[in-house]
């Protein structure tokens, strides 16, 4: 066992790069919810993204492009949810998953001709004077413009719902739809909005792997990065810095259990392996066993004006 | 009630029916994938050799493949309806399947059944697999020839025979070529996911690796290699040579439509019958794929002659001696290893530290 060759630097970068795309789509999935809408299309929308994107991206060989497009991607699928959950009143979690099996498919067709392409990835910014610095440098300083944009996206999300009427009223939407549609809001329309919202950032994170973490399009790449986004929107009890602290928490372990097996830890492997899954259930228990469960509660309601 | 027992009844007279009259219909025959057929490597090949098995038969074979089969409980449904659906051969092609596949098997005895790399058959159950580690040696050899740091990082996929086989395969051929070499074995417990995959191709080249070796069916290690610059690697079940001749610098094939074709014509012939294939590079089951100029050229005749010596059964890669890795003897001084030991190689040979996942 050598665990002096895994380079702290490295792998905190490491960490960052793997937890970005279940950070931007957790991030928007909790504004969805915050209005009171669930939406468990996440992985549809980040599949369709990462294809979207990685097309665009490859066609007009510009990687920022692809991001712009992957965000428009996952906003126009997120868009048939909310027509059918708003307007037409299905269920939500029925329609959730429909979402995420019409996103899987969708992206097979559109990614075939994709196969097998090297995408433009998006060059490391090398941030004047910060990225210098010895060991932090490495670490924090010299990512590409994406792992940025997911943490400022996490501080404008919480300073939104905190600080801004707007934020209060989405809240408000979320919690009690009935009472927000009493004091004049435009409930539907408010969640509507929320929905793309999360459609776009789980397009983004889409993107973000087909763009710069793998970075090529494969059919399934999501791989269920979109159900552990769901996750860590209830591990975080619905408060966008534990989103942030949960996606790079499951973002290290796993990248964290990588490392510890080259560098040849003798820990059963198996164990390594689920522990990201295991760290969830054991957080998700504690947090339950407290009883600040943190949901709002209209969550999956549907709402209608004459109700 | 009484409807639809007569619409159940009509339903089995069909089948029956359809049965009977078979012999004009064209032929058909499923596969059951693992992941998506354009992962670039595993089920890739699987669908290019299904594909032109199709095209030889020109019209007389009809094939239907499902994708992204979990292996699980829902391997068995996907394979029953498969079954259900009117197909004479299934070709279910992940080694997850091997239960399943019998399952299904007992329930349909007039369906010929085809599990790869597994080892349970039954009488319309054959098997099949390819003798990867003869690969996997030559892999080695330029591995071991090539790597500057000394070691080699491997991603290994799920712990079964198959993988641990190629992992002492590689193993052996690096040491015998450079002693200093030595492994980093990570273990995915996954066939695919390419982001895992790239993550864990990152990790293994920060702890040192500069050469990666994997037993995961996407192309993202290649990806990863190339990022990082000075890595080789080598294409798995697939060319993968959008990667040539930087990083990917050869690759171990799979050409599975030989066999496909033989095994269809047997059951339209009436000839099929249950037996185990296990076939490598003299059959051309197993492909070496161009070895590119990133490898020196003294190192690349090497691999070429230990490929020759392979096909022509001179040289078997598991040749003594050679020590487990608790210090065990396996092998004595020239003694080859038996098939069935291959066959159920649940550990290291001597050298590798670490142990096998249970």
């Amino acid at each position: 066992m050598d665990f002096g060759s895994i380079n702290p630097a490295l792998l905190v970068a490491s960490i960052m790069i793997s937890a970005t795309p279940i950070l931007l789509a957790a991030i928007g999935e909790m504004v969805v919810e915050k209005s009171g809408v669930l939406n468990l299309g996440v992985e549809g929308m980040m599949i369709t993204g990462a294809v979207v994107g990685f097309a665009v991206g490859v066609s007009f060989t510009s990687p920022a492009l692809g991001f712009v497009a992957a965000a428009a991607g996952g906003a126009a699928l997120s868009l048939v949810f909310a027509v059918l959950t708003q307007v037409l009143l299905s269920n939500q979690v029925a329609t959730g998953l429909g979402l995420t099996l019409a996103g899987l498919g969708l992206s097979s067709l559109i990614g075939k001709p994709y196969e097998g392409i090297k995408s433009p990835t998006l060059p490391k910014l090398d941030i004047p004077v910060l990225s210098d610095l010895p060991v932090l440098g490495r670490m924090l300083f010299s990512h590409d413009a994406m792992v940025y944009l997911s943490l400022l996206l996490v501080a404008g999300v919480w300073a939104f719902l905190k600080y801004t009427r707007a934020g209060l009223i989405l809240r408000a939407v979320g919690e009690s739809h009935g009472s927000a549609h009493a004091l004049g809001y435009k409930v539907v329309r408010i969640r509507v909005a929320a929905i793309l919202f999360g459609g776009a950032c789980a397009g983004l994170g889409g993107a973000y792997l087909s763009l710069v973490r793998v970075p090529q399009w494969t059919e399934g790449m999501t791989a269920g990065a979109g159900w552990i986004a769901l996750a860590i929107v209830v591990f975080a009890s619905w408060r966008a810095g534990r989103v942030a602290l949960g996606a790079y928490l499951f973002g290290g372990i796993t990248v964290l259990q990588l490392n510890l097996q080259a560098a040849g830890a003798s820990v059963p492997v198996a164990l390594l392996s689920a522990s990201p899954y295991l760290i969830t259930i054991i957080v998700l228990v504690i947090i339950s066993a407290r009883g600040a469960h943190g949901a709002p509660a209209s969550l999956g309601r549907s709402f209608h004006a004459s109700s | 009630m009484l409807r639809r027992t007569l619409l159940a009844s009509a339903a089995v007279a069909l089948t029956l029916g359809s049965a009977a009259v078979a012999q004009d219909d064209p032929l058909t025959a499923g596969f059951i994938y693992i992941g998506p057929p354009g992962d670039g490597g595993w089920t890739y090949e699987h669908d290019q050799a299904r594909q032109k098995m199709e095209a030889h038969f020109e019209g007389k074979v009809k094939t239907v493949a499902q994708e992204n089969v979990p292996e699980s409980a829902d391997a068995e449904g996907a394979i029953t309806r498969m079954a259900l659906s009117g197909a004479d051969i299934i070709f279910t092609t992940s080694f997850g399947y091997m239960d399943p596949t019998i399952a299904v098997a007992e329930k349909f005895p007039d369906v010929k059944f085809e599990h790869a790399t597994g080892y349970k058959r039954a009488d319309n159950v054959s098997t099949y697999s390819a003798r990867f580690y003869e690969g996997r040696a030559i892999q080695g050899h330029i591995a071991g020839k090539m790597t500057k740091t000394n070691k080699i990082g491997y991603i290994a996929s799920v712990p079964i025979p198959e993988v641990v086989r190629g992992i002492n395969s590689a193993y052996l051929h690096a040491k015998k070529v450079n002693p200093d070499v030595e492994f980093s074995i990570i273990w995915l417990y996954t066939w695919f996911d390419p982001a895992k995959e790239a993550d864990a191709a990152r990790a293994l080249i920060e702890n040192g690796a500069d050469v990666v070796l994997q037993h995961t069916d996407s192309t993202a290690p290649q990806a990863a290699a190339q990022e990082a610059g000075n890595v080789i690697t080598f294409g798995q079940a697939s060319d993968m040579a959008d990667y040539a001749p930087m990083p990917r610098v050869s690759s171990i094939i799979d050409n599975w439509a030989p066999y496909y074709i033989e095994r269809v014509q047997a059951v339209m012939d009436g000839t099929w019958e249950s037996k185990d294939t296990w076939d490598g590079i003299s059959t051309g089951m197993v492909g070496i794929g161009e070895i590119t100029d990133a490898v020196p050229e003294d190192v690349k005749a090497e691999a070429l002659a230990m490929k020759e010596a392979i096909a022509s059964g001179e040289y078997h890669p598991f040749t003594g001696p050679i020590n487990k890795a608790d210090g065990t003897a396996w092998l004595a001084e020239g003694e080859v290893a038996s098939d069935g030991d291959l066959a159920g190689m649940l550990f290291y040979v001597e050298g590798i530290n670490a142990e096998v996942p249970q």
